[in-house]
């Protein structure tokens, strides 16, 4: 997807590897924490702790789009990000609904 | 819009650093939130611990990402404080609806765990304490 020449190779300096990294360590710690959260969705103890795990785990799942947007550094996953957001939102708002009434819509 | 000719690989010096700072802090905080949802004994005590990751977390990795991004455009790019904006608002929302559905749950089953409502207590003791 690349029209235009690449920039001149620069040699891999100090900032460079600092960044990418930094990027790397945080995409391993997102996926851990995606991995806990996932924990406690298939083995919670109740609904709400489910509820929970699920709350966690498309906040971080936001997290890891956005790192993955820096280190590509296209704005795309941004978008992407806020749609998991919003989604996440109202998935949240209507699972606790349904605990506490049983019904999502009455 | 699609950047094609951007990469991580322009960003000046202390630009590069500072990402690399606000990310890793940000992923940090996600992971420590997520082990405490993990580790922590009791549904109350839980729902306190992701809210490190969905506030301060993601608010690390949204300045990490607004500050990369400005630099390798070479203008103000803010739109990551939309995200901002809509998590700090929701999140407190849906804890609220979810703890609030619980303990509605657990006053009904009358389960052990649930902490006390002190709200008629208060009252009653002070009209008790009261001098006249």
């Amino acid at each position: 997807m690349r029209f235009l020449p690449l920039p001149p190779a620069r040699p891999l300096d100090l900032p460079f590897l600092v960044l990418d990294w930094s990027l790397f360590i945080a995409q391993l710690f997102l996926g851990l924490a995606m991995a806990c959260a996932a924990y406690r969705l298939i083995f919670g103890p109740r609904a709400q702790d489910r509820v929970l795990g699920l709350d966690t785990f498309y906040v971080n799942a936001m997290l890891l789009l956005l790192t993955y947007g820096i280190r590509i550094a296209s704005a795309v996953y941004f978008e992407v990000a806020l749609i998991i957001g919003m989604l996440g939102f109202v998935g949240t708002v209507a699972l606790s609904k349904f605990i506490m009434r049983g019904e999502v819509i009455e | 819009m699609i950047d094609i000719d951007l990469t991580f690989k322009d960003l000046p010096a202390w630009a590069a650093y500072v990402t690399a700072l606000f990310v890793f802090l940000g992923s940090s905080l996600a992971l420590i939130g997520s082990i405490g949802l993990l580790r922590l004994k009791s549904f109350y005590e839980r729902v306190h611990a992701p809210t490190l990751g969905a506030t301060l977390g993601t608010g690390f990795i949204l300045v990490a990402s607004m500050l990369c991004f400005s630099v390798l455009r070479g203008r103000l790019s803010v739109h990551e404080i939309l995200i901002a904006v809509f998590l700090t608002t929701t999140t407190p929302v849906a804890m609220m609806l979810l703890v609030r559905a619980a303990l509605y749950r657990d006053r009904v089953e009358n389960n052990r765990e649930v902490p006390e409502s002190n709200k008629y207590k208060g009252v009653v003791s002070g009209q008790q304490n009261r001098p006249d």
